[in-house]
């Protein structure tokens, strides 16, 4: 394959960035989209260029390292990570526009690596359970009802790579917020701090400068994790239901 | 804010589903008409003084009208400020057309909002002649091409802002935790979002095609 690549340089978090262009003779259809950009790096670097800067870490989808914006869509045109993104998924010959996660919450370190630690923050706010240490309890100590410890399941499938405030139109990060609250709060370990929790962990979201949802649901379909929509509205049922308490 | 947002639209859901009902009068013929305008002054009396339910509406609606617009460029303002670097390249994966244009849709009701009520409440201008009687106005302007495409463009535009209008609500309220519930808010959106739009078209189409 033979792909023109558009992608964001930018030297520092201080300096302008632009976008530069390369093009690649020699993609493999199985590559997948990192190890397309690994090779552009390997030739950048045997030709004592900087290479481009990005985040990876487990490359196979449950990390949530990486992340980038291809041709306006986070991740990619697949429903999976950047690094399970394979180059079959692109056309042969086409130029792709490859952009870090914008925000000004997630403002860009290098290149396309951008800072999440305030979604870190976020989850520091609340997004815990307090237990004594000691030995761990037996694994059906306390029971929990299937259906709930399905949806806290899919809502702890949340690997925090971001893609959901990345592809809002808004910047939000509700998508994230509502995956942690609901994760916890339909577990019976999770009730003690629930109300506090939804209250806290709101008011991180908004302090970080995040925008406000508006239920458009860009972020559910760019979620690689396939986390739905109604966990959020979940987050504002919790929101309501401590505001409601006074909280 | 986005709760404020939630319960002033409900609050104005409500009212256009009775000033449809009431436009819709126009079918029973102008004595039904003019007399439910009539009526709707003398609503709450004796109690309430004449005219006096109506300013109570009148002031709500406004009241909720500043909350609504008040939340809602509030929200527009965090939304740009949340990303001051826009997106060389940016593709919408999943959004609506009515979610896309809630913004500047709804800044195009309150213009056209603003027309109405100059048209048809404080008559600081009338289209298509010089009218007495609120039936003989209505049928007098709707004769007029125009008038019915301005309209039918507005309603159409309200159409969509009530149906992801209902669905936010239903969302931001936290209404919608399960799938089956979110379906529900969905289908009852559209529906709300057709029948107004639809129930409001009906009487200045069939005017305007002399059905009425």
């Amino acid at each position: 394959m033979r792909i023109t690549l558009k992608i964001w340089r930018q030297a520092s978090a201080t300096a302008a960035g632009e976008f530069a262009t390369y093009d690649l003779d020699e993609v493999s259809p199985d590559m997948s989209f990192l190890e397309m950009l690994d090779v552009l790096n390997e030739g950048l670097t045997a030709a004592g260029l900087d290479p481009v800067a990005f985040d990876s870490d487990c490359r196979e989808g449950i990390c949530g390292s990486c992340g980038l914006m291809i041709d306006g869509l986070a991740h990619g045109p697949e429903r999976t990570t950047t690094c399970q993104l394979h180059m079959r998924s692109m056309k042969d010959g086409a130029t792709i526009t490859v952009e870090p996660w914008r925000g000004d919450s997630m403002t860009v370190i290098k290149d396309c690596v951008v800072d999440r630690s305030a979604l870190d923050r976020i989850v520091q706010a609340g997004g815990y359970v307090s237990v004594n240490t000691g030995a761990a309890p037996d694994a059906h100590a306390v029971p929990v009802p299937k259906a709930k410890a399905d949806r806290a399941f899919t809502a702890a499938a949340c690997i925090s790579c971001g893609a959901c405030v990345a592809a809002c139109p808004n910047a939000s990060a509700m998508l994230f917020l509502g995956a942690k609250v609901t994760h916890l709060g339909e577990l019976p370990q999770g009730q003690p701090e629930r109300d506090a929790r939804v209250v806290a962990m709101a008011r991180q979201h908004d302090a970080e400068g995040f925008g406000g949802c508006t239920n458009i649901g860009e972020c559910a379909a760019a979620c690689p994790k396939e986390i739905p929509l109604d966990v959020i509205s979940q987050l504002n049922k919790d929101l309501r239901h401590a505001m409601a308490k006074g909280l | 804010m986005k709760i404020v947002m939630a319960l002033s639209g409900a609050f104005f859901v409500l009212y256009v589903l009775a000033h449809m009902y009431g436009n819709l009068k126009m079918f029973a013929g102008q004595e039904a008409f003019d007399s439910y305008a009539f009526h709707l002054r003398e609503l709450g009396e004796p109690i309430l003084p004449y005219e006096g339910a109506l300013w109570l509406i009148r002031v709500a609606l406004v009241g909720a009208l500043f909350a609504h617009a008040g939340s809602a460029f509030y929200l527009w303002k965090r939304a740009n400020e949340a990303r001051r670097t826009r997106y060389a390249v940016k593709r919408a994966a999943a959004a609506s057309l009515s979610s896309k244009t809630m913004r500047w849709g709804g800044v195009t009701l309150l213009l056209f909002l603003a027309f109405h009520l100059m048209q048809f409440t404080f008559h600081t201008f009338e289209v298509g002649g010089s009218f007495l009687g609120p039936y003989d106005r209505v049928y007098g302007a709707f004769q007029v091409w125009w008038v019915v495409a301005i309209y039918l463009a507005a309603l159409g535009a309200l159409g969509m802002h009530l149906k992801h209008g209902v669905w936010s609500a239903a969302q931001t309220l936290g209404l919608t935790s399960t799938p089956r519930a979110a379906r529900h808010a969905k289908a009852t959106a559209v529906a709300t979002g057709v029948v107004v739009a639809g129930g409001f078209a009906l009487p200045p189409l069939s005017i305007l095609l002399g059905l009425i």
